[in-house]
């Protein structure tokens, strides 16, 4: 039923055969690409997003069924396109008693309107139906609306990050909950949820107006970036990395920058993870053990993705109105990124960008970071008087991470016994089994 | 998130078909396919080749190489370009192959690109090329 949500198809339908593994994949590598130009359009066009991506999950359901029995049709994306369109259709007459605008609509669409023709890029006279499913001229704007919507202000964090992940993003409910260690259900409801909170604040399915655009782009910004730092470090759990999600992110931040190619912060952005994706080669040892920043295999680090990293830098600059909170912390990483070693890093620079960061972006996070960089600048003994204003601002309590620097510092001035109780209380407070591991073997090491 | 390379490979019939296809036409429709790869945030890399008859063969089948110039004989699957793709499967990249503006006769093989961890990292060699591609930024 459309506006119900239930629960996603599963691998194993009940009491049928298994679906075939292979249909499975075939329909999400299709779906990652389609799904947001899907929901996208048919939400322009209805000016009803709740209803467009419930036909859309409904078609989604519908092609795991039909092409594990079937086989793949040979136009996925006509095949898709049509279903959901066939569904709206009958969404619209079960609304269009209550609503006469619905039954104008429903009355469109089956005359075509919307027409479900191949894939684009097809030369004119190859294929069934060469016809584009979208008016080539709109779809960027769908697809930014769609951002826009799923990144609402008026959503909770969380139900942004989940809306976002499934309607921009393609994946399914249980790719999100194994992503960010949720049950289903959890997932499920968060976007019904989501879904409810647009229709009753009257959020239209449309392109934030020119005033209001800069800052609803850092909502959008802060969403993928949430996504992409919760792919690259877990706060919980076995897995340090959970690379897939940083880059799922990542490839959305890159389709943003995509749409929107003036605006400077959005290149920061994506400069910030291509950078960081970089190391994550290196981040990990043999045994999926956390590897520090200073013990890392440099020679590891993806080049392709630093070249790009400092390219999307360096656009970044180009528009001469000074970097903000992402171009700064891409800054940072460039830093690393182009120095051979921890010793070869331009620390005062690092030191500077942090002071710059914490003007623009204040947070004990980036005054930690930039106590750390001082150490490395100028020794530990400065460093510690930061990280001891920090502790007395009692800004940071709680976290893991002012412990561990305090007592990675202490260390170096030599204070073992201060610097042991330190390290044991920041593996108490960590929540990343492995990150713990790295600060209980550090503070068993102290003699 | 793996890299797969599209490798186009074209025929006799491809080519032909080519040729007699208006410039301008054809930059839009590969435009138009590139630009969907780009707004999809996974396109890293492509080129394509120049016209074959411009190309030289070396032989290796006797004792030592033997240089021809083009153009070639009847062609079977040439080579004529690449995508270099950054996707979440492999069914994905097939996808993406699948959607290829080619023309009739056109094969397209996907093969995935191995990451550099996945060399063994103490091999001369392999530290080499690691400088070279620090030093140009290389894919």
């Amino acid at each position: 039923m459309a506006g119900e949500d239930r629960p996603d198809l599963m691998v194993e339908a009940e009491g049928g055969p298994p679906i075939a593994e292979s249909a499975r994949r075939a329909v999400e590598a299709v779906w990652r690409i389609e799904s947001a130009r899907i929901v996208g359009a048919l939400a322009r066009y209805t000016g009803d997003f709740p209803l467009a991506e419930d036909v859309a999950q409904e078609a989604l359901a519908e092609a795991l069924v039909a092409w594990s029995r079937d086989g793949a049709p040979a136009n996925p994306v006509g095949w898709l396109l049509a279903t959901a369109r066939r569904r709206a259709i009958d969404g619209f007459r079960r609304r269009s008693a209550l609503d006469a605008r619905y039954a104008l609509l429903a009355g469109q669409l089956s005359d075509g309107e919307f027409s479900a023709g191949a894939g684009a890029g097809v030369f004119p006279g190859r294929g069934p139906d060469a016809e584009l499913p979208w008016d080539p001229d709109r779809v960027d704007d769908d697809v930014l609306a769609l951002i826009f919507t799923a990144c609402h202000p008026v959503l909770a964090p969380e139900a942004r990050v989940a809306l976002t992940l499934r309607v921009v993003g393609g994946l399914t409910s249980e790719e999100i909950a194994q992503a960010f260690l949720v049950s289903v259900p959890t997932v499920q409801a968060r976007i019904t949820r989501a879904k409810k909170t647009l229709a009753a604040a009257g959020v239209p399915f449309a392109l934030p107006p020119a005033e209001e655009r800069r800052e609803r782009l850092g909502g959008v910004l802060s969403v993928l970036y949430v996504i992409f730092t919760e792919g690259s470090t877990a706060a919980t759990g076995e897995r340090l990395l959970r690379a897939d999600l940083a880059y799922e992110a990542l490839r959305l931040v890159r389709t943003l920058v995509a749409l929107l190619p003036a605006e400077p912060e959005a290149y920061g952005l994506l400069a910030l993870c291509e950078l960081t994706s970089a190391r994550f080669p290196a981040r990990t040892g043999p045994d999926g053990e956390a590897v520090l920043l200073e013990d890392q295999d440099r020679r590891l680090w993806d080049r392709s993705a630093i070249r790009r990293g400092l390219a999307s830098l360096g656009r970044a600059s180009a528009f001469g109105r000074g970097l903000g909170p992402y171009g700064l912390q891409a800054a940072i990483a460039a830093c690393h990124a182009t120095a051979a070693s921890v010793e070869e890093t331009d620390w005062d620079r690092v030191v500077l960008l942090y002071e710059a960061l914490g003007r623009v972006a204040p947070s004990p996070v980036v005054e930690l970071n930039r106590a750390v960089a001082v150490a490395m600048a100028t020794g530990p003994q400065q460093a510690l008087a930061l990280v001891d204003d920090l502790v007395a601002s009692d800004r940071l309590s709680g976290s893991h991470l002012l412990p561990g620097v305090r007592g990675e510092l202490l260390l170096r001035l030599g204070r073992t016994t201060e610097a042991r109780t330190e390290l044991e209380l920041a593996a108490r407070l960590c929540r990343n089994d492995r990150e713990r591991a790295v600060l209980l073997r550090k503070a068993a090491t102290i003699r | 998130m793996s890299k797969y390379m599209l490798i186009m490979r074209g025929t006799d019939e491809s080519l032909a078909k080519m040729m007699e296809t208006p410039f301008e036409e054809m930059l839009e429709t590969m435009g138009r396919f590139n630009e969907e790869m780009i707004r999809a945030g996974v396109l890293v890399a492509a080129e394509g080749l120049d016209d074959p008859s411009q190309g030289v063969v070396v032989d290796f089948s006797g004792e030592t190489p033997v240089v021809t110039d083009g153009p070639y004989g009847e062609t079977k699957e040439l080579f004529g370009g690449f995508y270099l793709i950054d996707v979440a499967s492999k069914e994905e990249a097939v996808e993406w192959a699948r959607r290829l503006p080619a023309f009739p006769g056109t094969k397209c093989e996907v093969r995935r690109v191995p990451g550099i961890d996945e060399f063994p990292q103490d091999n001369e060699w392999i530290v080499k090329e690691r400088a070279w591609r620090e030093r140009t930024g290389q894919i």
